[in-house]
């Protein structure tokens, strides 16, 4: 069960019906039918049951008041309730609604809203609560305290998955009796959430895996034997240590060995998910410098602010579209790539041009000009942090497991990552304009002889480079906060990334986004966040001492001449 | 060509006997390549190639484009590793194991097709910096104008005509004159053997004649090898000529021989060798 | 005169320029500690420390000018050498405080005792001796330049891959400081000093003798820098600034070349952040930012470099500037200094003192020959991306 996807409320358009068709609505009826079967068997009015019909010994008690009052509530509370009428009691004596009557016949009522108290079982009016004769039940703290597992359980077998949520996380802190463990015990398969039942198990667990019988203990560990969850192994592990029985010592050690061996390979690729998400982050504001500076040679430090465009372009389209956010988001891609674009071909006309040839000059023009970009952003929008709201199919998470989930903005930006990769790719090795940039960019020269317009490639590349760079925004606008110094976060890494993966060569920048992504979550755990960023710039700089034209080079003479 | 004989152990045993830096040239020959390969992705642009040169001779290398003589220079100067194959200076220096700087000081010399001198520097400083001497940075900042060094730059700028230019900045000299500067600088780092590309490239008349001069006088104290596509320059200064084809030797000789040699006549069919 | 000896004529802008900054150093002086407060020509300890702060700046620009004018080593984290000066001064300052803190702690800084620290990490043994933190100012500068450039030069990394992992590394350093269990007082830095050899910091005599130091080093600084350029140690620089691979040719073992002045940059950078931080009484990783090397760099582009001099006008113009900027529209001073980049870049690529300059004596810094060759190179690059 524990493999089994959940979190199926929200999903994207395709993947959501096709998952939808999958999983959640053959999950949805199972779930229903064993709700059915589950009320049924319960619900069954067995004969034993001590019963809350009018007069019964139970009711005769509460009537009565004071000690038998109390020890009556006590008995009652602890058996497991006989009927749905039972339950409604109960829930009414929970929320204070509870009526008795005093004088005969003592019978119990619960208070509505409209102030009518009826009958439990038949729905019957019996009168108002300021009637003679109907007292309040009110409950002291302790048996409050014993109300509350009673509660909880009822709630696990209410139709809404949130109340049995929440049900189960209240358990955690009730104060449980054996008989309530066994209880809970019993109940765990009939749920339908693997969530939830793990969270039970977990706190029957803990409950058995300290049980004086080395039997219980034993048993407790082989059911926990396939739980990832880290509260389960902090209980184990005492065990493993220094339980005084040796073939639970040996079971737990080897049932810690195996979660343990199951959770590595679970972080491992954890990781490995976390690192392409990171590197597909690279990967985007790379790409756009790729073009500009890979193949054109043109240093651009204001790129990080072309990213900053487009993820304020994001922004403003929400602000605009408040009610339509998936709309927008769709809407921002093209017109993200446009303004970016355009900004980017404005760059390069009225400044990039001049310096053809110097760049050093270049480096130091495009600084100054993205400071200037920064501080118009500060200006028009705040120099506060905007935030782009997720529309409703981006958000959530496909949680594998304790130790393994995807966030779905990671997943759809990850996809969305490749997809502009390979656009790009196609771009350039199969279309005239393609041909055009690679032209220019190899021999100016001779592609201006062959009638290649040379300048508007030079703008046209340029603003390619820009537009995706804003594309790049887009998506950032999903994981970050929207800012004037959004770029400026990026630009460090996207040229590490670029020098790295070799100058000109694209599969080199795909490699080195993705390796470098992947390279900073596995050091994370070991360096933490700060420390394994500052580890892999170490690094990068190494390889570049070491390859100084990246990993994956252009060869050939026309490289170094 | 066929590839030149060595005998390993009494190549050994020389190696012991010679001091540092100084080339055995007891066989009469100064640099060897031997089977020497370079490709890049694929492209072969030197093909086992083995080329002998004799101690103070001026050897011409013609080929048509592409035919891998800059490769072999860039392989004789350090500047690239081939995949295979050995370069020798003299029977006892490999060269493939000493890093570009110690090559280029008092070995080989180049002269890039492209003439670059120190723009921004004198004429005499930019002879003054090529001198043969100490290149240790340390030495550099304590280093002062010797009186033998003031001639010697002298005599070398007077060598190659710019002894009236010495105090202007190299930036304004003409092409021709930024041609001789730099085999100027060249004659100042003395090395044996001078690799000159295209000496005579976008120079007048009376420049070219004044270039082939200069480089006949040179030969003899070292081994010069001039490239050229200029057929008319190399038959006026030319005494053995090599044919570059495809990263290998295809052809050796004189001139006339070279030139009467059908597989050089294939090569060039099309391609006719032009004079100015 | 000495000094005009020295300068033999050709160097006619430098001496004014050296001359100018003695005659302040005297003249302040004079004005903050001998004149009444309300004389006239008083100068106010406000003004004192300003200029302090603009000394220190104009022998940093000095020392990127030496590796970007002379050597054509364009350092995009340069400020990250001001910085380890900086910490190593604010180190020995800290350790000056004493049992003065909020804490009363008599062997560890506040922050220290603020993170539960007990003992001093091995790293801050010595700083409490000054000519310890003094060896340091010059030492740690100049072993981390010495590793980076030793690094960096040997594999022939050069142009603007160099500028870009030099901004990585101040960026990395940036990054690590910010960190509080580096145990250099993470966000905050250092700060609170007391006093300085004895002398109370806030004392106005205390900011005189800085004020003086700081002009006496920039002074030191220009000095220095001017033999190393004019030696044939520099001559051999502007060759290889200009034409790398003919030095090389030449036999010049360029990497040691680069290896050398880039040090000796770096420890003049240090020096010039050692003198900052007692004046400006704080230190932290904010002095890491690429920002502020760049900024660093536009007032060599904005001077003029390959002059010297040029960049310490440039130091004193754009800070001044920005001080004026800054508290009259302080959201302009971003676009003034971007502005200035490009309008630099574009149309005074040789500075500011290429306006004053009739004809060039002292080789100026060529934007022609070695940026172009490097540009052919990146233009050849084919853009094939194989599959």
């Amino acid at each position: 069960m524990n493999t089994q996807p959940t979190v199926l409320s929200n999903f994207s358009l395709p993947l959501q019906w096709t998952l939808r068709l999958l999983l959640q609505w053959p999950l949805q009826w199972l779930l229903r039918l064993s709700w059915l079967v589950l009320m049924a068997l319960l619900f069954l009015p067995p004969a034993q049951a001590e019963s809350i019909a009018p007069g019964s010994a139970t009711v005769s008690a509460l009537a009565e008041g004071g000690m038998a009052r109390s020890q009556a509530l006590n008995d009652w509370i602890e058996q497991p309730p006989a009927d749905p009428a039972d339950a409604a009691a109960l829930h009414a004596l929970n929320h204070d609604r509870l009526f008795v009557h005093t004088t005969a016949p003592a019978r119990l009522g619960v208070e509505h809203a409209d102030g009518q108290l009826r009958d439990p079982a038949s729905g019957a009016v019996l009168g108002t609560s300021t009637d003679t004769g109907w007292e309040k039940i009110r409950l002291n703290n302790a048996i409050r305290i014993k109300l509350r597992p009673r509660i909880d359980l009822l709630d696990l077998r209410a139709p809404d998955a949130a109340v049995r949520h929440a049900a189960a996380e209240d358990l955690f802190s009730a104060r449980l009796t054996p008989a309530y463990v066994q209880e809970i015990k019993a109940l765990i398969p009939t749920l339908a959430e693997p969530e939830t039942q793990a969270k039970l198990g977990q706190l029957v667990a803990g409950f058995e895996l300290n049980d004086p019988n080395p039997q219980v203990r034993l048993a407790a560990v082989a059911g926990v034997a396939d739980v990832l969850d880290p509260e389960i192994r902090a209980r184990l592990a005492p065990l493993a240590e220094n339980d005084p029985d040796p073939t639970v010592k040996a079971a737990a050690k080897a049932a810690l060995d195996s979660i343990q061996r199951r959770v590595d390979v679970w972080q491992f690729s954890q990781n490995l998910v976390f690192g392409l998400s990171l590197g597909s982050v690279l990967l985007l504001s790379a790409i756009g410098l790729a073009i500009t500076f890979g193949v054109m040679g043109v240093i651009n430090m204001a790129h990080g602010e072309m990213m900053m465009i487009g993820a304020y372009t994001t922004w403003v389209l929400q602000q605009l579209l408040p009610n339509h956010l998936s709309a927008a988001l769709f809407l921002a891609i093209p017109a993200a790539f446009v303004v970016a674009g355009l900004v980017g071909i404005a760059i390069e006309r009225g400044l990039i041009r001049f310096l053809y040839g110097r760049p050093l000059e270049t480096l130091l023009a495009t600084f100054g000009l993205s400071l200037m970009l920064q501080q118009a952003a500060r200006l028009i929008f705040s120099p506060l942090n905007r935030a782009v709201a997720l529309p409703e199919f981006m958000q959530g998470s496909w949680a594998l497991n304790p130790v393994f989930a995807i966030t779905f903005n990671r997943m759809y930006i990850l996809i969305f990552s490749l997809l502009v990769f390979f656009a790009l790719l196609l771009l350039l090795k199969r279309s005239t304009f393609g041909l055009r940039i690679r032209a220019v960019a190899q021999n100016r020269q001779m592609a201006r002889a062959c009638g290649v317009r040379s300048g508007w490639v030079d703008a046209l590349t340029f603003g390619l480079g820009s537009g995706i760079a804003g594309v790049a925004g887009v998506a950032l606008a999903l994981i970050t906060n929207v800012g004037p110094n959004l770029g400026q976060n990026y630009i460090v890494d996207s040229f590490m990334v670029v020098v790295l993966g070799g100058v000109g060569n694209l599969w080199g920048t795909l490699v080195a986004g993705m390796g470098i992504g992947v390279l900073n979550k596995f050091l994370e755990p070991y360096a933490g966040a700060v420390l394994a960023k500052v580890v892999v710039l170490v690094l990068v700089i190494l390889v570049i001492q070491k390859r100084p034209r990246g990993l994956f080079p252009q060869k050939g003479r026309a490289a170094e001449e | 060509m066929s590839s030149i004989h060595t005998d390993h152990d009494s190549f050994g045993e020389r190696l012991r006997h010679t001091p540092a830096g100084t080339p055995d040239t007891t066989h009469g020959s100064i640099l060897y390549l031997e089977g020497v390969t370079l490709s890049f992705d694929g492209f072969k642009a030197l093909n086992n190639l083995n080329l002998t040169l004799d101690d103070g001779e001026l050897r011409c290398i013609i080929g048509p484009n592409g035919a891998g003589k800059s490769t072999m220079m860039d392989v004789i100067t350090g500047r690239r590793r081939p995949d295979q194959g050995q370069v020798f200076f003299g029977q006892n220096i490999d060269l493939l194991k000493l890093p570009e700087h110690e090559i280029a000081n008092g070995m080989v010399g180049r002269k890039f097709q492209r003439p670059t001198v120190f723009e921004a520097l004198s004429v005499a400083e930019n002879i003054e910096l090529t001198l043969t001497g100490s290149r240790s940075p340390w030495r550099m900042l304590r280093a002062r104008r010797t009186a033998q060094e003031q001639d010697r730059i002298d005599e070398i700028l007077t060598t190659i005509g710019l002894i009236e230019h010495r105090q202007a900045d190299a930036r304004i000299l003409s092409h021709g004159q930024k041609q001789w500067l730099e085999i100027g600088m060249l004659l100042a780092q003395n090395p044996r053997i001078l690799l000159v590309d295209e000496p005579v490239a976008g120079m007048t008349g009376e420049e070219v004649a004044r270039t082939a001069e200069l480089l006949v006088s040179l030969a003899g104290k070292r081994t010069v090898v001039v490239v050229e596509h200029d057929m008319a320059f190399v038959r006026k200064i030319a005494r053995k000529v090599t044919v570059l084809h495809q990263g290998s030797v295809l052809a050796e000789g004189s001139l006339d021989t070279v030139q009467n040699n059908p597989k050089v006549i294939e090569v060039y069919l099309g391609e006719t060798p032009c004079s100015h | 005169m000495l000094l005009k000896k020295l300068f033999n004529g050709s160097d006619a802008a430098g001496f004014w320029v050296l001359a100018a900054i003695g005659l302040m150093l005297v003249w302040v002086s004079v004005a903050n500690l001998a004149l009444p407060a309300d004389h006239p020509l008083h100068v106010s300890t406000y003004t004192v420390t300003l200029l302090g702060k603009f000394l220190c700046y104009a022998l940093l620009a000095v020392s990127i000018d030496l590796i970007w004018g002379y050597a054509g080593i364009l350092s995009l984290g340069h400020g990250a050498f001001f910085a380890l000066g900086g910490y190593a001064m604010g180190m020995y300052l800290m350790r000056q405080i004493g049992d003065r803190g909020q804490y009363g702690n008599p062997n560890l800084p506040d922050f220290m005792v603020f993170l539960n620290w007990h003992e001093l990490p091995w790293y801050w043994q010595g700083f409490e001796h000054f000519w310890f933190a003094a060896l340091m100012i010059v030492l740690v500068p100049g072993l981390l330049a010495g590793l980076f450039g030793w690094l960096a030069f040997r594999s022939r990394v050069s142009g603007v891959y160099l500028s870009i992992i030099t901004q990585a590394l101040t960026f990395a350093l940036m990054l690590a400081f910010f960190r509080n269990e580096m145990g250099f007082g993470g966000n905050n830095g250092l700060t609170d000093f007391k006093d300085i050899l004895g002398f109370s910091i806030s004392d106005d005599r205390t900011r005189i003798a800085l004020f003086v130091a700081s002009g006496l080093a920039l002074i030191g600084g220009y000095l220095l820098a001017r033999a190393v350029v004019r030696s044939r140690f520099g001559r051999v620089l502007v060759a290889l600034r200009d034409a790398e691979p003919r030095t090389r040719a030449c036999g010049y073992p360029v990497a040691r070349y680069k290896l050398l002045v880039f040090v000796l940059s770096a420890m003049l950078a240090g020096v010039a952040g050692a003198l900052y931080v007692p004046q400006v009484g704080i230190i932290n990783p904010g002095e890491f930012s690429p920002l502020s090397s760049i900024e660093a760099v536009a007032w060599v582009a904005t001077g003029g470099r390959g002059t010297l001099f040029g960049p310490i006008i440039g130091a004193f113009a754009v800070n001044y500037s920005k001080t004026e900027l800054t508290t009259l529209a302080p959201e302009l001073w971003l676009f003034f200094l971007g502005g200035l980049f490009i309008l630099v870049t574009v149309f005074l690529p040789q500075g500011l003192v290429s306006l004053f300059r009739r004809k060039a004596k002292t080789p100026p810094a060529s934007v022609t020959k070695a940026d172009v060759t490097e540009a052919n190179t990146t233009k050849a690059k084919p853009t094939e991306a194989k599959s």
